[in-house]
């Protein structure tokens, strides 16, 4: 077991855990935090994607003792004060989801798109989703809706 | 907060007098509502089952099989009995009462050869990924870490994979069965009266006419839904509560009874959040056996979770079938008859109704055209293979791909544009409601229409100018341009005609409402969506037939505690037959709670009128909000003698028909002659669906079954290798497209209402897999079609093109005429046609 100190959407948490347990694993069964889901077992998938330090990262890829010291963002930590984050606006304006097992890691990313080119062409949008897999909507109104966030975030 | 019954009757009696509460000014059909569903979705607090945990939980790990096809020689558990924090190892052996069993509710015929599917196999694994032994231990992470321990001896037995090798009966799937095929069945239009004879036809055709003869597969996928599949039980108390990622608790529930002997009214089975389906949840599975069946066991509830990887290897795939199509026409491109002979590869069992999804093509291959004489011949096979049931459209996609190839062929032999050839053969919307030659009444549709539209809006004949230009020029990129005018039957189904094809169920649908005394309206529905978005559209219907605020109404579902009564969503039903249920509860709340506003407004029942939530007395501004009445009568303090104090209403609702959408759907594929790639350049679709009850969640629904079809066309296919292993097995190797494989598309509907349920609705989930297939296919057909190349087999991958462009090269490539051979003077092989159709290597 090791000792970890881990900031999870603004609430810091101290656990010890098995050194192989994966970030994904921690969040979810040791904290609960079950907005942030696992669809698969190869990092194809995206499903599992949270911001380490303002970055998004697929939380199946990184060991939770990776996370120790460092601030993680999930899903569950983008609303403020019951106030939708731009991004998640986007998503229900735009039908951006349908099963919504994808959304929580679809979100997460595409904040991190905007965070790189915050006037992404439709190319750029597809291009940075294209490590996060849904089956619903044929991505239409996703990338739609990352466009439209980035528009009102002019 | 207390109310005392005086009181209620006084906000009664105020509420009576007062102004009516909504003025239901804009109806809610036709709407584009955002969801009710989202708010949860994108915050994150979702109810998956993988999320549950109850007190005392253990977890499960599966034992699998990695051979096709062994006897099991023993299963060593002590390893894994003596790891740490694990409570129990169990193998078959350990239930002699059995746990249940996999039903197959549709056996297409008295004769079916349907092995027993049995959730646990002690003797002989038929499949890669069956489950042999499973392990219950106080974490997921112990669990799997000591099935690793569990140490089977297997002896291998000869294997067979593919549909075509198993139709020759040398090695057996389940050698007890003596033969590897399950089921023949035939619909001939001359025996049923609904058309000539099919042989006939074509004998005239070839001495006059034209015959065109294809052979198709249809690869096998995988629905391969996001959410991996999770089942939760909780054997404590007097009844069980099973938590399943499903499409279907009903009949969930249902089998479970009849299989393990449990009373179904001890069990209570829950779809919470469910994370897609398309078909891959429809099924009863083993894991959910097991998963009771150990939770029984040790008293204690239990959660299984799949990985992706056993998802992809054990949840049922889709399609997988050979066809062998002939198509018989007179010179001007008249059809005068198609006989469709399919092989169907079912996997190693006959799965819930595995054996009747190929037999759905029986009534669609003759899509939306007037074919005098039809004949389907459908075999089903058994493999060592998964076991293959319903995938988004279900024996729909299979049959539009068949004859939209078909149609396109025919095109080209006859030398005139493929919307031409289809409009000479289609039904004109003057002639509906018309009979097809397969027996199905189609009440409406407007080919014409929609074509038109899809035309205008893809600027078909620009881009027909272009492909001119471009094969001019001989540019190494060419244009082709892909039709596809499908129809399909949704909707499922009148029980009558579903009970004359043996299917195991009805195909009625329930719905019941509940006034409650605040004003608020649930909705209890019997089908169970999992991202089809039905508490928003019920609520609409719900809304505007009431007359209540959208916001007022909530929508309950997927709890056969709550919801008691169902069948559940697969088949594009939802909407057509479960919609229609609501609609039918609604109106029988309306015509119940009439009696008690006549008696509390004093007046005739008959004088009485309802609209927007309120009924007035013709006439007078005197009137009663619906909802007011639904307080009254919980007081009950004053209601008519002879009445019970309620108006809630439940209604059933069972069709007398199918439905049956159409839409023409337009693709433009570039294709690079030089590298074999392709790029989708523009794709639109004008669906004809009858009513949209919410535009917003069509739109969704039709770009999502649009990538599935181009996914089948361009980059999915499930492989087994030469052990039976699945080789694309994960994520890495199953490719499904990402955003940056797609392109946006145009989408837009033009309106035939059904006549099958008041609201016109048709259903639409389906539509755009079904339809979109052989639009890609056809599409990159035409831009190599002057090559001589008249088939590309699925998944078109850039290397498949290449490589069909490169045995073209061989051939005549200005020749018109090798692009359709003619093989009706020897038998069409069943072997890979190849890029020629001649029979070449790939």
């Amino acid at each position: 077991m090791t000792r970890i100190t881990v900031t999870v959407d603004g609430s810091t948490f101290t656990d010890d855990v098995e050194p192989r347990t994966l970030l994904v694993h921690y969040l979810r069964e040791t904290l609960g935090k079950t907005g942030t889901v696992i669809g698969c077992d190869t990092s194809n998938c995206g499903a599992c994607t949270v911001h380490l330090d303002g970055r998004s990262v697929k939380s199946c890829n990184v060991l939770a003792v990776q996370a120790d010291g460092h601030e993680v963002t999930t899903i569950e930590g983008l609303a403020q004060n019951g106030e939708l984050h731009p991004m998640q606006r986007a998503f229900h304006e735009c039908h951006a989801l349908q099963c919504g097992y994808c959304t929580p890691g679809m979100i997460m990313q595409a904040i991190d798109i905007l965070k790189d080119n915050p006037d992404p062409s439709e190319d750029e949008i597809r291009a940075g989703l294209e490590g996060n897999l849904c089956r619903c909507t044929g991505y239409h109104n996703i990338v739609k809706a990352v466009a439209a966030a980035a528009k009102a975030g002019e | 907060m207390s109310v005392s019954p005086d009181a209620l009757v006084e906000i009664a009696e105020e509420v009576i007098d007062g102004a009516p509460q909504d003025d239901g000014a804009r109806p809610e059909i036709g709407n584009r509502r955002l969801r009710k569903e989202d708010h949860r979705l994108i915050t994150g607090r979702t109810r998956w089952t993988d999320n549950i945990i109850l007190p005392g939980m253990l977890h499960l790990a599966m034992v699998r099989s990695p051979h096709a096809h062994a006897k099991i020689v023993s299963i060593d558990t002590d390893a894994a009995k003596a790891a740490m924090n694990v409570l129990g190892v169990f193998t078959a052996a350990d239930f002699p009462e059995g746990m249940g069993a996999c039903a197959n509710a549709w056996p297409i015929t008295p004769e079916q050869v349907t092995p027993d599917h049995l959730p646990m196999i002690g003797d002989r694994v038929a499949c890669a990924g069956e489950i042999v032994a499973a392990v219950v231990a106080r974490s997921a992470a112990a669990a799997r870490d000591a099935a690793e321990l569990v140490d089977v001896e297997y002896d291998e037995l000869p294997a067979v994979f593919d549909a075509l090798e198993a139709m020759k009966d040398e090695v057996l799937a389940h050698p007890d069965k003596g033969t590897n095929k399950s089921a023949f069945w035939q619909l001939d239009s001359a025996s049923a009266g609904s058309g000539g004879d099919v042989e006939e036809a074509i004998a005239k055709a070839r001495e006059d006419g034209i015959v065109i003869e294809r052979e198709y597969r249809q690869q096998r996928l995988i629905p391969a839904f996001m959410e991996p599949r999770s089942t939760v039980v909780d054997p404590t108390g007097e009844q069980i509560t099973m938590w399943s990622a499903t499409q279907v608790p009903h009949i969930l529930r249902f089998l479970i009874a009849a299989t393990t002997g449990i009373p179904e009214s001890k069990v209570r089975v829950i779809a919470p959040d469910v994370g897609g389906g398309f078909g891959g949840k429809l099924q009863t599975t083993p894991e959910e056996f097991i998963t009771l069946a150990v939770a029984r066991r040790l008293g204690k509830p239990v959660k299984y979770t799949e990985t992706r990887s056993e998802s992809l290897v054990s949840a049922h795939h889709g399609r997988d079938q050979y066809q062998k199509l002939t198509l018989s026409a007179t010179k001007d491109g008249t059809v005068t008859g198609l006989k469709v002979d399919l092989i169907a590869n079912l996997g190693a069992y006959v799965a819930v109704v595995g054996g009747g999804v190929p037999v759905l093509g029986a009534w669609m291959f003759n899509a939306i055209y007037k074919f005098p004489a039809y004949q389907f011949n459908c075999q089903t096979v058994l493999t060592n293979t998964t076991w293959v049931d319903a995938y988004r459209g279900a024996g729909r996609p299979e049959a539009t791909f068949g004859i939209e190839r078909m149609m396109d062929e025919l095109a080209a032999e006859v030398g005139v544009d493929p919307l031409e050839i289809r409009e000479k053969n289609w039904i004109k919307h003057e002639e509906f409601p018309f009979t097809s030659v397969a027996g199905m009444t189609y009440d409406s549709g407007n080919y014409e229409a929609a074509t038109a539209r899809a035309k205008d809006l893809f600027g078909y004949d620009e881009l027909r100018a272009e492909q001119a230009a471009r094969r001019e020029s001989k540019d190494p990129v060419q244009l082709g341009i892909g039709v596809s005018t499908f129809t399909e039957m949704c909707g499922l189904a009148p029980s009558r005609v579903l009970g004359s094809l043996s299917y195991g169920a009805g195909g009625w649908e329930n719905a019941a409402i509940r006034m409650l005394p605040t004003g608020k309206v649930e909705v209890i529905t019997g089908t169970s969506p999992h991202g089809q978005g039905h508490e928003t559209a019920w609520s609409q219907i719900v809304a505007d037939r009431l007359g209540v605020p959208f916001e007022d109404v909530e929508v309950l579902h997927g709890d056969t505690q709550v919801a008691y009564k169902g069948l559940d969503t697969y088949g594009s039903r939802s909407l057509v037959v479960g919609g229609e249920a609501v609609v039918r509860a609604a109106d029988k709340v309306i015509e119940k709670a009439k009696a008690f506003a006549a008696h509390l407004l004093e007046a005739n029942p008959d004088d009485l009128e309802f609209a927007g939530g309120r009924y007035t007395v013709k006439g007078t501004d005197q009137g009663v909000g619906i909802t007011d009445v639904a307080l009254a009568t919980f007081a009950s303090h004053n209601y008519p003698e002879g009445l019970e104090p309620g108006i809630d209403a439940e209604a059933t609702f069972d069709p007398d028909n199918f439905s049956f959408p159409h839409g023409t759907h337009l693709c433009a594929m570039e294709v690079d002659t030089e590298t074999g790639e392709t790029r989708m350049r523009t794709y639109v679709c004008v669906d004809d669906i009858g009513n949209v009850i919410n535009p917003l969640i069509v739109e969704g629904q039709v770009h999502g079954g649009l990538v599935q079809g181009i996914a089948q066309a361009l980059w999915e296919e499930a492989i087994f290798d030469d052990n039976g292993t699945l080789v694309t097995g994960s994520f890495v190797d199953y490719t499904l497209p990402t955003a940056a494989d797609t392109i946006s598309f145009v989408t837009e509907n033009t309106t035939s209402p059904a006549t099958s349920n008041t609201l016109g609705t048709k259903g639409v989930g389906e539509a755009g897999t079904i339809a979109s297939t052989p639009a890609v296919v056809n599409a990159i057909v035409d831009a190599l079609r002057p090559l001589g190349i008249h088939d590309i087999r699925m998944p078109c991958t850039p290397e498949r093109v290449w490589r069909a462009i490169v045995s073209a090269g061989s051939h005549d490539g200005a020749a018109a005429d090798a692009a359709q051979p003619h093989f009706h003077d020897h038998a069409p092989s069943n072997a890979d046609p190849g890029a020629t159709g001649e029979g070449s290597a790939q």
